[in-house]
């Protein structure tokens, strides 16, 4: 028996997913569909952009208007569809990869204009899609196929990114986090500007396994144990935040945003 | 009422035009020779309630028009010549996701950044092979500003009519050079909207009617609550493995051009009736031709025209017809015989095909290209 929110916010037909066992992916989209029935949205007038990869499958087991694009580019989709029709809450699905390697530049200009977009990224450190290769978040040292003897780059901070660019709300939390994961995906889809919340997951399958991560318990346990509130830390001496992650809403700031803007210039040229 | 006359660039008339078809809605980055599109765009658009942005990149550029048009605007983008490669990928996309759209190519010289300021007819096979796949096809070129107006309005209308994105390819010299032109007055223009799904229907995003090749299209934010991808995908619009599936998608998207030749394919024929040779030329290249046939009839050689405005799809059967009929065909365009290579495959040797062309930057002048013709005499 499928819960409620499933029956009203998922296409159940759509099940099974594509998700392996014990990916985090399907915990970020439970949190959607929740946040979503909390707001009490109205379906239609919801739109979920995605790009290509495995977190950007889950528009498709979503009830809303959903759209599927090409590798990187859901950000420049969703920018068409928010500025056309403002009334429309879009939300953007974008892996690690595809948010800060291949759509990096749509990333940073969406958060410049401050357009009342929210983006979910679903970061699992690796692109799973094609088979474990190191992606612009992957830690130094770690490995994937791509690099077999050690990630040499140095790894992006999404959420930091994304503010520094001028997002005008950012959060980071983890797939542990479930019910955190769900009030900051609630926050962010309120907020009036660019959001951003970095969800970060796990992908046993490929980065797990070819970094010895153990069991997917065992990864969730690191989750736990390695993500500190910011708040929380700021009351921490050093020594305790030693390989320790901050998460936590980072930005929440009121700036003028871009539709609006825009709608003031048609505004203008009436009088 | 007096018409209204005006002195436009091409570039200028394109922006008419897509007005009087419905454009709502403009999103591109700035390049030399398409730029005064998205300036006029800027201007305008807003104006009428519509939207206009500049984006980061080509590829946004398209990729924003695509999301706009979903929810139930017209959407056009412009660009030249490497903006064109760069949005490659996403026409492909709205090809097979069934996405109306007109894009602008101004043609430049290239490749590479080549001659920005400069015309080319470099790109015509680009805009049917560019993206990777088969896929539907259909780019108009206008040899004058009141055509690019007409083919501006008519890229909308096939768009919508066929749900593709539609092609405009123009090039530097149409695009920049000035002309009088008479603006028509909106109840003059044709104007086509896509089908909708009647509300409250049962809605399969990508079933056809019997007998019919290009499904109803419901705007976002309507209620359908559809799903659209760039995988394959059955009518329902979600991804399908099935290659029996894709079998019939695919030659479904095809036949949608395929089978509408005789309602897409248009182009322009001068002194043909009793024509022992034929010049083939498009585009800006066409107006140095006209001059040319002009010339060449003034001195008695039985010499016509064939201007294609469809250049895809090809004008295939009236080429092969023609081709039977006269002694020679010279293709010219500026690139090293793009077309040619079409023009030469529709006559199957029934009649020799000559070529010039170049591909330097400079136009044809009428002087070069008499000269080529009169090889043959």
């Amino acid at each position: 028996m499928n819960s409620p929110l499933v029956e009203n916010y998922f296409r159940v037909d759509k099940f099974p997913h594509i998700w392996c066992p014990g990916c985090g992916h399907g915990i970020i989209m439970a949190a959607m569909g929740r946040a979503i029935e909390t707001l009490g949205l109205d379906k239609d007038k919801v739109c979920i952009v995605s790009g290509i990869g495995c977190s950007s499958r889950a528009p498709g087991y979503m009830d809303f208007n959903t759209l599927h694009t090409t590798h990187g580019r859901a950000l420049g989709f969703a920018t068409g569809v928010k500025l056309a029709n403002p009334e429309l809450e879009v939300i953007v699905v974008a892996g690690d990869g595809d948010l800060s390697a291949i759509g990096g530049n749509h990333l940073i200009h969406a958060a410049r204009r401050n357009i009342n977009i929210t983006t979910i990224c679903f970061n699992n450190n690796i692109y799973g899609m094609t088979g474990g290769q190191y992606s612009p978040t992957t830690p130094t040292h770690e490995k994937g196929t791509t690099a077999p003897y050690g990630n040499i780059d140095r790894p992006f901070d999404i959420t930091q990114l994304a503010g520094g660019a001028g997002a005008t709300y950012t959060a980071k939390t983890t797939v542990y986090h479930a019910n955190q994961m769900q009030k900051f995906i609630e926050a962010a889809i309120q907020h009036k500007g660019f959001s951003l919340v970095e969800a970060i997951s796990i992908c046993p399958t490929y980065y797990g396994r070819k970094n010895k991560k153990g069991s997917v318990v065992d990864m969730m346990n690191f989750l736990k144990d390695s993500f500190v509130d910011r708040k929380v830390a700021e009351k921490l001496p050093p020594e305790k935040l030693e390989g320790k992650f901050l998460m936590g809403e980072f930005v929440n700031k009121v700036e003028p945003e871009y539709t609006a803007l825009y709608d003031g210039i048609i505004e203008r040229l009436k009088k | 009422m007096a018409k209204k006359v005006k002195f436009l660039q091409g570039n200028e008339a394109c922006v008419e035009g897509a007005l009087m078809a419905g454009m709502k809605f403009y999103s591109g980055y700035p390049i030399t020779p398409s730029t005064e599109i998205a300036e006029l765009s800027a201007e305008r658009l807003p104006q009428i309630g519509g939207k206009f942005i500049q984006m980061e990149d080509e590829i946004a550029g398209i990729a924003a028009a695509i999301g706009a048009s979903l929810t139930g605007v017209k959407a056009m983008t412009a660009t030249s010549g490497p903006g064109f490669s760069l949005k490659q990928e996403n026409i492909g996309y709205a090809a097979l996701a069934e996405i109306p759209l007109v894009i602008v190519n101004v043609q430049r010289g290239g490749p590479s950044t080549g001659l920005p300021t400069s015309p080319a007819q470099g790109d015509v096979m680009q805009a049917k092979w560019g993206t990777h796949g088969d896929h539907p096809v259909i780019c108009l070129t206008p040899d004058s500003v009141r055509e690019t107006f007409d083919l501006t309005v008519r890229a909308f209308n096939l768009a919508e009519k066929y749900r593709t994105p539609v092609i405009l390819l123009t090039d530097e010299i149409t695009g920049h050079m000035r002309e009088k032109i008479e603006i028509p007055e909106q109840s003059e223009i044709e104007v086509y909207n896509r089908i909708k799904p009647e509300v409250g229907s049962d809605y399969k995003a990508y079933k056809v009617e019997e007998g019919d090749l290009v499904p109803k299209m419901a705007a976002f934010g309507e209620g359908f609550r559809y799903h659209v991808t760039g995988l394959m995908h059955d009518e329902t619009g979600f991804p399908s493995n099935s290659t029996a599936n894709a079998d019939v998608l695919i030659k479904r998207l095809m036949a949608k051009i395929d089978d509408n030749l005789d309602d897409i394919i248009d182009y322009e024929e001068m002194f043909m009736e009793d024509a022992e040779y034929v010049i083939f030329a498009y585009g800006g290249t066409a107006r140095t031709a006209k001059a040319v046939v002009k010339q060449l009839r003034n001195e008695g050689v039985k010499v016509g025209l064939f201007r294609p405005i469809t250049i895809w799809p090809f004008p295939e059967a009236r080429i092969k017809e023609i081709g039977a009929n006269v002694k020679d065909i010279l293709v010219t365009e500026l690139n090293f015989g793009q077309l040619k290579l079409e023009v030469e495959r529709s006559v199957g040797g029934k009649c020799p095909v000559r070529f010039y062309g170049k591909a330097n930057g400079e136009i044809i002048t009428p002087e070069e290209l008499i000269l080529s013709f009169r090889e043959v005499l």
